[in-house]
């Protein structure tokens, strides 16, 4: 056979410490390192996006401010939006998906090794592909939201929106192919008696996200589809001249875009309902309903679309239908708060670093999740729809929510990524920072919300009491620049120190803390088999308390997954195949043969070759 | 194949599914939304465009000129036909595979293929006539609707054919022993759920006036 050179050379390497070098990343099939392209990739995406922020505090940080010009605000406010929650929030949670979900699940991989490496470079080269409009002056300036009218050739007839929506449309294939193979993963590679109901919660979390995921991004996919055939082959979907409807746009673009806030936020759930019960000494509190609650938040969350479209005039049925739902949703989100609470109650609670994060993450989304709750009510809504108060409560949610618990993941998870403890004093450092910056930043916008500024302008005028309130939003972004600059020296620190961290830094519950840290290539030199909820504090009880530091193992004769460059290339050809849309004036449609072509290419190559 | 990735996991799967079963069900699944949407979009369009040509209604265009109504019914009942037939064609083909009878598999899938073949041709005459009849993507609400959403149909048809014909010539290679009819049992799940959604299309776009 073909093959049996290439498993010989790879089970040697198993046995001699894994490749190295930029060809074994290039073409890595191993779902840790494909976490960390996916953390590095997104956290230098966070940056930018972070930047641009404060490019547009500084524009906003006095009244009749020329540092933007308006042009430059509109690129700079979408392309923040679009680039926090795509490249960052997103890849930053499939960072978490791509290390953890394996390693809690007992499994040695994902269902699909080569499926995930091709996700992670249709993610790299689509987020390359959206911000390369900067390059050619004409980023994205339509908003976030890219609604229709807006979007029209008539109205946008640059490259911006198209750098927007096939950029989009690159990255909804990222997802979507990480979405069937973690789904795939979460249901079939579960180690011996991890059933459903063990499953650590971060996993279900992410399980309900993956079927959002799967559910919502064919339908942006489908407005993108007709929104480029408005662009680039004259139809009129949402082009009222021709009889389209611009509110088709918000419908297709909302149904995915709500379900879309839940998949921003429920890893970050997930990701709380770890630290907790491991730094309160003390199993999660309401495991099932736990579990329920984030379910019945996903179902509901296909249920309350047009609570973004009160303003749209819907009449008073529909006003009252998405009211009620969206009111409803406050329900599971309070049961979860409260069991938050619950886990923490009468523990004794030990306040590390990532604790911190976690109870951050509490208290500030409560407060996001009640200003949430008050333009769920449509007469309030329409006080408050495109002012201030919206941008405070979302970035409550999900600055204050997913930042906070994904920063807080980071710093539990760290040690078992690199081997190494983060440091604690800087760590605690980051966190109080990182508070008192955002409280700063965005608590005032509320009040400036109600005072009446609008958002997604580049001015205000002098004399409106704006000034106070928009001066000190600035200073905490600055703030909030330190808070990371911080935990970037942490990072640098702790790269200069041996990686001795040890297997189980935190006492932890999960199976990822019984093997050594950084884990092994195959993970497990034996699959687990799984007893309980907490199988690790199980262990630890049955032999009084300690494990002994497991020992690496050699691994031969563990068959692992071969790398592969053929999803490089496949992701290369999604990429070349939107690229060649894009120049259609151009090269005509041999460009776009050519690229399909590479694609079949490759995917054929793919499916043909050994794993 | 990936086949053998699925296994080099050493215990079975939690399911009892093997994980590309279970993967294709799970893509079907988020398909589901894509077409409901597509299809979603034709019906807020349907009645809606200034001007003709009109699927179900004769039209006089401002300069005098007479359009019929443009839907071929006849014609695209036939390929209609064509492709539920398809469906039953394939599942004979899969029976051949998993019971090692080579002449029912290679039967079987032919005669998917060459129907996914004719079904593909209907279309593009019937959108080649569209167009000598007046009727493009730009010219009105129903145009645009239409192409795009049997279009993007007839594209899903279009990979269906090049995988199972690529299953065929594995199967015409002797590759395709019973132990690995699940490499077609793939494509054939696939391609009911490409018939299934033409179920759905065919009455909303041909037959409801």
């Amino acid at each position: 056979m073909a093959t049996t050179a290439v498993d010989h050379a790879h089970s040697h390497a198993a046995a001699h410490g894994p490749p190295s070098g930029l060809w074994s990343w290039i073409t890595t099939v191993d779902h840790k390192r494909i976490g960390i392209l996916y953390g590095a990739t997104a956290f230098v995406f966070f940056l930018m996006g972070g930047i641009e922020a404060l490019l547009l505090r500084i524009q906003l940080g006095r009244p009749d401010n020329t540092f933007l010009s308006p042009e430059l605000y509109n690129q700079l406010f979408t392309m923040h939006g679009t680039t926090m929650i795509f490249l960052a929030v997103m890849p930053l949670s499939a960072m978490f998906f791509n290390f953890f979900i394996p390693l809690l699940i007992g499994a040695r991989d994902v269902a699909f090794p080569r499926l995930n490496a091709f996700s992670y470079w249709v993610f790299l080269l689509g987020g390359l592909f959206l911000n390369a409009g900067f390059l050619f002056g004409a980023a994205p300036n339509q908003g976030w939201f890219g609604y229709a009218n807006l979007t029209s050739n008539q109205y946008s007839p640059g490259l911006n929106v198209d750098f927007w929506m096939l950029g989009l449309q690159i990255l909804g294939i990222a997802s979507l192919a990480a979405g069937v193979n973690f789904f795939v993963t979460v249901l079939n590679m579960r180690a011996p008696g991890m059933k459903l109901m063990r499953m650590p919660m971060f996993v279900w979390m992410s399980f309900i996200t993956q079927v959002l995921i799967l559910l919502a991004f064919p339908v942006i996919t489908v407005a993108l589809i007709l929104l480029m055939f408005n662009r680039f082959f004259g139809t009129h979907f949402f082009v009222p001249t021709g009889g389209g409807d611009p509110l088709l746009w918000q419908h297709l673009f909302w149904i995915f875009g709500h379900p879309e806030v839940y998949i921003l936020i429920l890893p970050s759930f997930g990701i709380v309902s770890e630290i907790l019960p491991v730094f309160s000494r003390k199993p999660l509190f309401g495991y099932a309903a736990m579990v329920f609650s984030g379910s019945f938040i996903a179902f509901l969350g296909f249920g309350v679309w047009s609570h973004h479209m009160f303003a749209t005039g819907m009449g008073p049925i529909a006003d009252t239908v998405f009211s009620l739902s969206t009111m409803l949703i406050a329900i599971p989100t309070g049961v979860k708060i409260f069991n938050w609470i619950g886990t923490i109650w009468g523990g004794s609670v030990q306040l590390r670093t990532p604790m911190y994060f976690a109870l951050g993450f509490i208290a500030m989304f409560i407060m996001g999740g009640l200003s949430g709750v008050m333009h769920a009510s449509p007469p309030a809504d329409l006080q408050q729809t495109d002012t201030y108060f919206v941008v405070a409560h979302f970035h409550y949610v999900l600055f204050g929510g997913s930042i906070f618990a994904l920063t807080g993941g980071a710093y539990y998870w760290w040690p078992k990524m690199f081997g190494r403890m983060l440091d604690e004093t800087l760590g605690k450092v980051h966190f109080w920072l990182m508070l008192i910056g955002f409280n700063l930043t965005f608590f005032p916008m509320h009040i400036v919300g109600l005072l009446g500024m609008p958002r997604r302008v580049y001015t205000y005028p002098a004399g409106l009491g704006f000034e106070a309130y928009n001066q000190v939003e600035t200073a905490g972004a600055f703030l909030l620049l330190l808070a990371f600059s911080v935990f970037i020296v942490n990072v640098l620190k702790t790269w200069r120190k041996p990686a001795d961290a040890p297997a189980d830094p935190w006492n932890g519950a999960t199976l990822e803390w019984s093997i050594p840290s950084p884990p092994q290539e195959f993970n497990f030199g034996e699959v687990p088999t799984v007893h309980s909820r907490d199988p690790l504090w199980e262990e630890k009880r049955e032999r009084g308390g300690q494990l002994p530091e497991p020992a690496r193992v050699s691994g031969a004769g563990i068959h692992m997954p071969n790398p592969s460059f053929w999803p490089v290339l496949a992701a290369c050809g999604v990429t070349a195949v939107f690229i060649s849309l894009m120049m259609l004036p151009k090269l005509g449609p041999i460009g776009v043969v050519a690229a399909v072509l590479l694609l079949f290419v490759s995917v054929f190559n793919w499916a043909f070759e050994p794993a | 194949m990936s086949h053998d990735t699925a296994h080099a996991l050493e215990h079975d799967t939690s399911t009892g599914l093997d994980n590309r079963k279970l993967a294709i069900w799970t893509f079907i699944g988020s398909e589901c939304l894509f077409f409901a949407s597509l299809i979603s979009t034709y019906l807020v369009y349907r009645g809606k465009s200034l001007v003709g040509p009109f699927p179900h209604e004769a039209w006089t265009s401002p300069a005098g000129r007479h359009f019929d109504p443009i839907l071929e019914i006849k014609l695209v009942t036939v390929g209609t036909a064509l492709l539920l037939f398809s469906s039953l064609f394939v599942v004979i083909g899969l029976n051949g595979a998993q019971r090692g009878n080579r002449g029912q598999l290679l039967a079987g899938l032919g005669a998917t293929i060459v129907c996914g073949i004719f079904f593909v041709g209907m279309q593009v005459y019937e959108f080649t006539h569209f167009v000598h009849e007046g009727l493009k993507l730009q010219t009105n609400l129903f145009g645009a609707s239409f192409f795009t959403l049997t279009g993007f149909h007839g594209t899903h048809v279009t990979i269906g054919v090049i995988w199972l014909s690529t299953v065929f010539i594995l199967a015409l290679r002797g590759k395709l022993p019973p132990k690995k009819a699940l490499n077609l049992e793939m494509a054939a799940l696939y391609w009911h759920f490409v018939d299934v959604v033409w179920i759905v299309i065919f009455p909303v776009v041909y037959l409801m006036k």
